[in-house]
């Protein structure tokens, strides 16, 4: 029998406010283990949360970004449970009146577009950190992240492949860096990912018995935790077995997921309307207000890319993935005409030095008038493409111009056949027998002439005055 | 309306409390009752009211996104019952 997955991904978005979601506590990653906190965010009796008005801003702006209907009125809600990071024993969230509903992601897989449905993007807190002790002499609890915004974005289960859930993972996390609403780094934990993965007979209508995926830390690590599951999943079928309902976590050391094994409690979070905050009534108005903040975001920029620059639609799609490197891009259009070869010395050279670094794009010691003034340097033959990788190589590392580099090194291409002539003289003297194979009918024996001669010029001749010049000499 | 003793020991193991064997049955003949009040209600055909999301004519109340330091907070911290290395310590959690 064939089967076919059904996935849907639960993601949270740690929001880059400030302050925290209710109280005026900073949001800094990294700080001394509860140094931001207060009475609101740790719980205490009697204090009175008031919400940041950046938090549901920028909740609305993820919403618009996502196609979302934006809701007339919200509310938030308690979800009651007890676990020691949570020191009110209730999150506050959003039940059944989210701020954003009813959107759409656009992914590209195997060059074909899809629509993944967002169910809803609500607003809630984040919880503290549990950091457990070795020592089993109890577990330690830092709350600074306790009460930090989070947008928590439900897609429909529209996801029919691992693949496109990492396309669906890459597209979000592309829109929500154009927004510069969050970090988006899983390592950090700024950007987490839940999977819902169910599997059924292909055409039938009902989904099969999901399990729930936690613990993934990168976006390769869902690709892989989806793909386990659906295989373990199969696996249970055909052996005549059946798919429990649980909550499994994936183990990146040993590429498996594991039952969590917790004891069966039924999941009852008693949602009711939260009384220390008041409701959220959004106008026409307030959200055009808010639309206005939109940018251009990466799938039309994309297009226009391919529009305006006659890239290819990889290309086009390599550069606008991030918002930083695609700003890059046109920064350089601006001061170069040869659009195809900008890109193909962002993505080959200055994406290697960049990745080799772990080095965001902003942090280039290659700034973009220093790459179009290189690349001008090959379009005018004063150095060959060859030599102009060891330049940009030198470039990245020193931080110096072109012109500068090819200077000290005597990198400056040779050209003037006058120059060359002697050399190509020498060559030929010295290779006769190779001469004579090629004017014989071997074609291969004039390329070897012509790496001869850029041997003998440390690769600095011109390679088709070199070219001509040979053929002139010998043909 | 009938509320059981079952009723009431899933709702104690929710807020995890231990009740006592006339605690059970005093709480559960209370809030029988209370609820069967509370029913009253259900005569009313409420399909036309919006649910009442809060008790206050008041709506956006926001502030400003801005750290402000908070002067209690090192008092606040101080209230937890073991402290160590400025971490709240919890019985162990097992993951």
């Amino acid at each position: 029998m064939e089967f076919e997955p059904v996935i849907g991904l639960e993601v949270h978005v740690q929001l880059n406010t400030k302050s925290k979601l209710f109280c005026s506590c900073a949001t800094v990653f990294g700080a001394e283990p509860n140094t931001q906190v207060c009475p609101v965010c740790l719980g205490h009796p009697g204090v009175l949360p008031v919400m940041n008005r950046k938090a549901l801003e920028y909740a609305v702006l993820c919403g618009l970004a996502l196609n979302c209907s934006i809701s007339r009125f919200s509310k938030f809600d308690r979800k009651n449970y007890f676990y020691p990071d949570l020191p009110k024993n209730y999150q506050v969230s959003q039940f059944d009146k989210p701020f954003c509903y009813n959107g759409f992601v656009t992914i590209h897989v195997d060059g074909k577009d899809k629509r993944i449905g967002v169910t809803r993007a609500h607003l809630e807190e984040d919880a503290g950190k549990l950091l457990h002790s070795d020592a089993g002499a109890g577990s330690g609890v830092d709350f600074n992240r306790t009460g930090i915004p989070l947008l928590e974005i439900v897609s429909e289960p529209d996801i029919s492949s691992p693949e496109e859930a990492y396309a669906y993972l890459t597209a979000l996390k592309s829109i929500i860096g154009y927004l510069d609403i969050s970090d988006c780094n899983m390592e950090e934990g700024s950007l987490r990912c839940d999977a819902n993965v169910s599997i059924r007979p292909k055409g039938q209508k009902e989904f099969g018995v999901k399990a729930e995926i936690k613990n993934m830390n990168s976006f390769r690590g869902v690709l892989k935790a989806v793909s386990y599951e659906i295989d373990r999943q199969t696996e249970v079928l055909l052996c005549g077995g059946k798919v429990v309902q649980e909550t499994r976590l994936w183990d990146a050391d040993k590429n498996m997921t594991f039952s969590m094994r917790s004891k069966e409690e039924a999941h009852d979070y008693r949602y009711f309307p939260e009384p220390d905050l008041v409701p959220v009534v959004l106008t026409e108005a307030n959200i055009e207000e808010i639309r206005k903040y939109l940018p251009e975001l990466p799938s039309a920029r994309m297009k226009r890319f391919v529009m305006d620059y006659g890239i290819t639609e990889y290309d086009a799609e390599v550069l606008t993935g991030d918002k930083k490197l695609a700003d890059y891009y046109e920064d350089c259009t601006r001061l170069f005409n040869d659009y195809k070869s900008i890109s193909n010395w962002i993505q080959s050279e200055l994406l290697r030095e960049l990745n080799d670094r772990k080095l965001p794009v902003t942090a280039s010691s290659v700034c973009p008038k220093k790459l179009t003034d290189m690349l001008r340097l090959i379009q005018n033959g004063t150095i060959s493409g060859k030599i102009a990788k060891t330049v940009f190589a030198q470039m990245f590392e020193t931080g110096k111009d072109a012109d500068t580099i090819i200077k000290e090194k005597g990198l400056v291409q040779i050209s003037d056949p006058d120059e060359l002539k002697k050399i190509i003289a020498d060559v030929i003297d010295s290779n006769g027998s190779i001469v004579d194979d090629y004017k014989g009918g071997k074609e291969k024996s004039f390329m070897f002439l012509v790496g001869q001669v850029m041997k003998a010029t440390k690769g600095k001749a011109n390679p088709q005055v070199v070219n001509q010049m040979l053929k002139d000499a010998i043909g | 309306m009938a509320f059981t003793r079952q009723d009431v020991d899933y709702i104690a193991k929710l807020a995890r409390i231990t009740l006592s064997d006339d605690e059970q049955k005093n709480f559960t003949r209370q809030l029988d009752s209370i609820l069967e009040y509370v029913n009253k209600l259900n005569e009313l055909d409420t399909d036309s009211v919006e649910p009442t999301a809060h008790i206050l004519p008041v709506q956006n109340v926001f502030r400003e996104d801005e750290v402000k330091p908070c002067a209690d907070s090192k008092l606040a911290v101080e209230q937890s019952p073991e402290l160590r290395d400025g971490l709240f310590i919890v019985p162990p959690v097992i993951e």
